[in-house]
Parts: C-alpha cells; sequence; structure tokens
C-alpha cells in the first residue's frame, strides 16, 4: 500500500520532469535559431549550420568509431571525477569536523586553484605521457577543490540544533553523522559535484587534445589540423550530449529523491 | 530517591559564569516548573541536566529510565515528513519497523495531529503543528522524564492553553516527571505541582512555591488569583519581568 504510494509519487515526478522538458526544448530552440542566424550571417566556413551538424554527428555515431571516442572520453571524465567526488567528499568532511586540519588546507587550496588547469596538464604530460593518468590526474587536481569545498560548507553550515535533538533522543557521534548530518552535508554538496562533473568532462576533452591521448579531444585535433568545422562543431556536441546524458542519469536522480522535502517547501508556481 | 537532582551546578561560557551553586531535584511523576527572567540561564541548566552540555562544576545525577526534550524551537529534520521526525527516536532506539508506525499515530493523536498531517513535510505545518510534532517526537518512546524549554513561547493563547492541557494529560496517563522552563507564571501555575524561581543572576534556585492542589484540577479563577497574587504581594517574583540580560553587569 505504502509502496505503491511510493511509486505513484515517484512516476508523478517523472511525470512533471518530462513534462518540464518542453522548457528544456524552446531553450534548445531558442540556441538552434541564434546558431542557424550565425550561420547565414558568416556562411559555412565559419559556422557550419545547425541541421548540417547534426548531419555530421549522426554520420559519426554511424560510422562507430564515434561511439569508442565518446565511450573512452566518458570513462576517464567519469573516473576521474569519481575519484575527485570520493577524495574531495572525505577530506571536506574530515577538514569540517576538524577546524585545525581547515586552516591547514585552507593555504593548500588556494595555492591549487591558483595554478591554471594548463599547467597541470603539462606537468602531467612530463609525467605520465600521453595516458589514462594524465586525463585523471588533470582532473583529479583541477575539480577536487570544488566538491572539498561544498563538502566543508555543508559541515559548517549544518544546523547544530538538531545535532543536540539527536543527541538528546541518545543518538552517538556515527548515528548523529549518518542521520542527521550527511542530509545536511549532501545539500551543499551536490550542487559542486555537478559542477565537478561538468568540468571532468571539459579537463577531459582538453588533456585530451593537449597530450594526443585520444578519446573526443584527439578527433577535435584532427578536425581542427583538418579545418573541418562541421566535424568540430558535430564533436563538441556530442560531447556536450554525453555529459547531459551522464548527469541527468547518474547525479540528478539521486538529488531528486534526496531533496524531495524541497518540492515541498516550494511555492506553487515553482513547482511546475 | 529522585528522579533527577542537581548538586551545587556551575556553569560559564567563555569567563562569564552564568549559573552558580543550582541545587534541585524532581521527583517521580512530578512536574517541577522552572521559572526565571530571560538570559539568566534556564536553557543551559536544562542542557546541563540532560547531559548535552558538561556542567563547569557540580554533579547531575539521573536515576530516570529514558529522557526526551521539547526544545525552544521545534528543531524538526526538514528533509523528514512528520511522521519521520516523530519516529527518528524509535529509529535511534531500534524499536521493530512493524510497531513503529502505530506508537508514530499513538504519539501524534496525543499530541493532537491528525493521521493526515503526518504525511507533510515541516515546511508544509503551520507552527503550532511543527511544535506538536515535537512534543509527540518527546512522547513516542514513553519516557519517564521529559525536559521543556519553554515550548509554547510562539503560540497564540488559545493554541498555548490546548498544548498546557495536552501536557497535563500526557503526564498524568504516561505518568513522566517534567522540568518544565518557562517564563508564563500563569503556565507554571497552570501546569506543575511545583515552582521553582531562579535567580535573576543565575547565583543559586531563589525560592519555590507549591500552588495548592493538582496540575488540572485548578480552576481558572484561582489560577489567575494566585498569579496576581504572586506577581504583587509575593517577593520571590518581584524580579521575573523586569530584567533585561543586557542590562546585566
Ligand atoms: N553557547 C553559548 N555561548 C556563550 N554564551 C551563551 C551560550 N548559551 C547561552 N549563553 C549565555 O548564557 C546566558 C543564559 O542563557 P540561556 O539560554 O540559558 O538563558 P534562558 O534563561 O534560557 O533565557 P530565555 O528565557 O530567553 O530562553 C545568556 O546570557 C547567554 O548569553
Ligand atoms: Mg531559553
Amino acid at each position: 500500500m505504502s509502496l505503491l504510494a511510493a511509486c505513484l509519487d515517484r512516476l508523478a515526478r517523472l511525470g512533471r520532469f518530462l513534462w518540464s522538458a518542453w522548457a528544456g526544448l524552446a531553450g534548445l530552440a531558442l540556441i538552434g535559431a541564434l546558431w542557424q542566424a550565425g550561420h547565414e550571417a558568416y556562411g559555412d566556413f565559419i559556422l557550419t549550420a545547425p541541421l548540417d551538424t547534426l548531419a555530421a554527428a549522426a554520420r559519426l555515431l554511424h560510422e562507430g568509431r564515434a561511439q569508442e571516442l565518446l565511450a573512452l572520453t566518458t570513462a576517464r571524465a567519469l573516473a576521474g571525477f569519481g575519484l575527485c567526488a570520493l577524495i574531495g567528499t572525505l577530506a571536506g568532511v574530515a577538514a569540517g569536523y576538524s577546524p585545525a586540519t581547515l586552516r591547514l588546507s585552507r593555504p593548500v587550496l588556494t595555492l591549487l586553484l591558483g595554478v591554471p588547469p594548463i599547467a597541470w596538464i603539462v606537468l602531467a604530460m612530463i609525467w605520465f605521457g600521453p595516458s589514462d593518468m594524465t586525463v585523471a590526474v588533470t582532473i583529479l587536481i583541477s575539480a577536487t577543490p570544488v566538491v572539498f569545498v561544498g563538502a566543508v560548507e555543508g559541515v559548517v553550515t549544518r544546523d547544530r540544533g538538531l545535532d543536540d535533538m539527536a543527541r538528546v533522543f541518545g543518538a552517538g557521534p556515527l548515528r548523529r553523522f549518518l542521520f542527521v548530518s550527511a542530509r545536511q552535508i549532501s545539500a551543499q554538496l551536490f550542487p559542486a559535484l555537478i559542477l565537478a562533473l561538468g568540468s571532468a568532462f571539459k579537463v577531459a576533452i582538453m588533456a585530451e587534445l593537449l597530450a594526443n591521448a585520444g578519446g573526443i579531444g584527439g578527433a577535435l585535433a584532427r578536425a581542427r589540423a583538418m579545418l573541418d568545422i562541421a566535424e568540430a562543431l558535430a564533436w563538441v556536441s556530442l560531447a556536450v550530449a554525453a555529459l547531459i546524458a551522464v548527469e541527468y542519469v547518474l547525479i540528478r536522480p539521486v538529488r531528486a529523491e534526496l531533496e524531495r522535502w524541497r518540492e515541498a517547501a516550494a511555492p506553487w508556481g515553482v513547482k511546475r | 530517591m529522585s528522579l533527577l537532582e542537581l548538586n551545587r551546578i556551575g556553569h560559564a561560557f567563555f569567563g562569564r559564569t552564568v549559573l552558580e551553586g543550582i541545587t534541585l531535584t524532581v521527583e517521580r511523576q512530578e512536574i517541577v516548573a522552572l521559572v526565571g527572567p530571560s538570559g539568566s540561564g534556564k536553557s543551559t541548566l536544562a542542557h546541563i541536566a540532560a547531559g548535552l552540555v558538561e556542567p563547569r562544576e557540580g554533579r547531575v545525577a539521573r536515576r530516570y529510565l529514558r529522557h526526551a526534550m521539547v526544545f525552544q524551537d521545534p528543531r524538526l529534520m526538514p528533509w523528514a515528513t512528520a511522521a519521520g521526525n516523530i519516529g527518528f527516536p524509535l529509529r535511534l532506539s531500534r524499536a521493530p519497523r512493524r510497531m513503529r508506525r502505530r506508537m508514530i499515530g499513538d504519539a501524534a493523536l496525543r499530541a493532537g495531529l491528525l493521521p493526515e498531517d503526518l504525511g507533510k513535510y515541516p515546511s508544509e505545518l503551520s507552527g503550532g503543528m511543527r511544535q506538536r510534532a515535537a512534543i509527540a517526537r518527546a512522547l513516542v518512546t514513553d519516557p519517564d522524564f521529559i525536559y521543556f524549554d519553554e515550548p509554547f513561547t510562539a503560540l497564540d493563547v488559545a493554541l498555548k492553553r490546548r498544548m498546557q492541557d495536552l501536557v497535563i494529560e500526557a503526564a498524568a496517563s504516561a505518568r513522566f516527571a517534567a522540568l518544565f522552563i518557562t517564563h508564563d507564571l500563569l503556565e507554571a501555575i497552570r501546569i506543575s505541582h511545583r515552582i521553582l524561581v531562579l535567580d535573576a543572576g543565575g547565583r543559586g534556585i531563589a525560592g519555590e512555591r507549591l500552588p495548592p492542589g493538582n496540575p488540572g484540577t485548578r480552576d481558572e479563577a484561582a489560577i489567575f488569583a494566585l498569579r496576581q497574587h504572586y506577581l504583587t504581594a509575593d517577593p520571590l517574583f518581584a524580579h521575573i519581568h523586569d530584567i533585561d540580560e543586557r542590562l546585566r553587569p
């Protein structure tokens, strides 16, 4: 009975989500229109028409090799992202609970954020050569600080009153963390994770291009060498599509599940 | 043997003494009201008694089996439904899942929450409903001691009255003892067996009064007359309303 209700609730949410896709589609159509206008103003060589780009992307996908490259880049980005999510969350939570560690990690963070990602790519290329490792390390170093800061923020801004409440009702430190703090931390963590996922994809492609490590980045480098603007744009569209697919399959459902209460708190106009 | 015994409790925040030499006891099935001006250290005392704050000096003896607390603000978890919040102590005490539903429903009913409100999130409840959910959460594990820290201050007069009746009834039927903090004398007289007055500067208990009769049996006129008497003719209550914390040296 309650299981049925829960399923119905999820279905309703899915329905609302699909319905909201119309808005997304409208936004895409707007971009398409601007793109088309740019194409008509500057011609084929500068900006290929959106439909031609789509056709090129479809051709790339059908040729078969594209799927392989997409999978390679996605796997690299996901591996880097997984590593940075794990390390960033653990370190951030630890630092949030220990003020001394936090004070120590502040300058390290400033330093890491100050170094441009491109410098890391160069260093990683020297250390690891054109391999998966280069890509993973670059992602790790450039995306971890965001996750770390999100986790720290979550710990520091949590409602301590709820901690006291749990303590009164007999929760020890572990269960206070699991039942009360973890939920509050995740609220701050998810936006950071989404940001990190996006930058993982971008950095992966950049590192591939510069380190000549294959994947979409490698394909882009080839397209540039042959001045094939249609193919370059097609690769970019494919990369964006892969990122969006991963985000909506991997992260959004978990977040929606954890933040059902936020939807209940939203005013009516915002809800639909 | 008293259920709760505080012996010469003293506490300071950052070198500023807030409490000093507080000794008090609460007996089995007794509701003790603790009144005192704002900032005199009532909440701090309750937190010390419940073990949330380690006192700087003095001893706390707790001889009850299980306690609960209704805080000054509801302190509900925003991500859990009313039922989830009320059932939180059950989850912590590892009560069997099958029994939880019934216990949550029982506690909610006793606190005046309807079953249809149980599925709502705190943001969907009114202020009074949130406070009732907090009370239900305190009742759900059938504790033998409950700390109430000015739980009804934010409520309007009518709702306050209903909530007071609810506590009186629950105390009589579930047989718990309570330390009930308030600065509303009317509330203290209506709800308690014994009224303790905290010194305005937190230096000990200034004195105690025993309103005649038992909670729930006193009639309104007598309660009101007693309050007038306390406020106009009893030196013990002279400072209860006139001190602001910021005026303290
Ligand atoms: N965590 C804290 N850190 C520093 N000072 C505190 C802290 N908690 C309370 N105090 C101080 O201790 C004093 C007593 O506070 P407490 O909350 O116990 O007062 P109270 O009697 O409950 O007041 P009210 O009736 O307004 O709730 C106040 O002067 C307050 O500023
Ligand atoms: Mg208080």
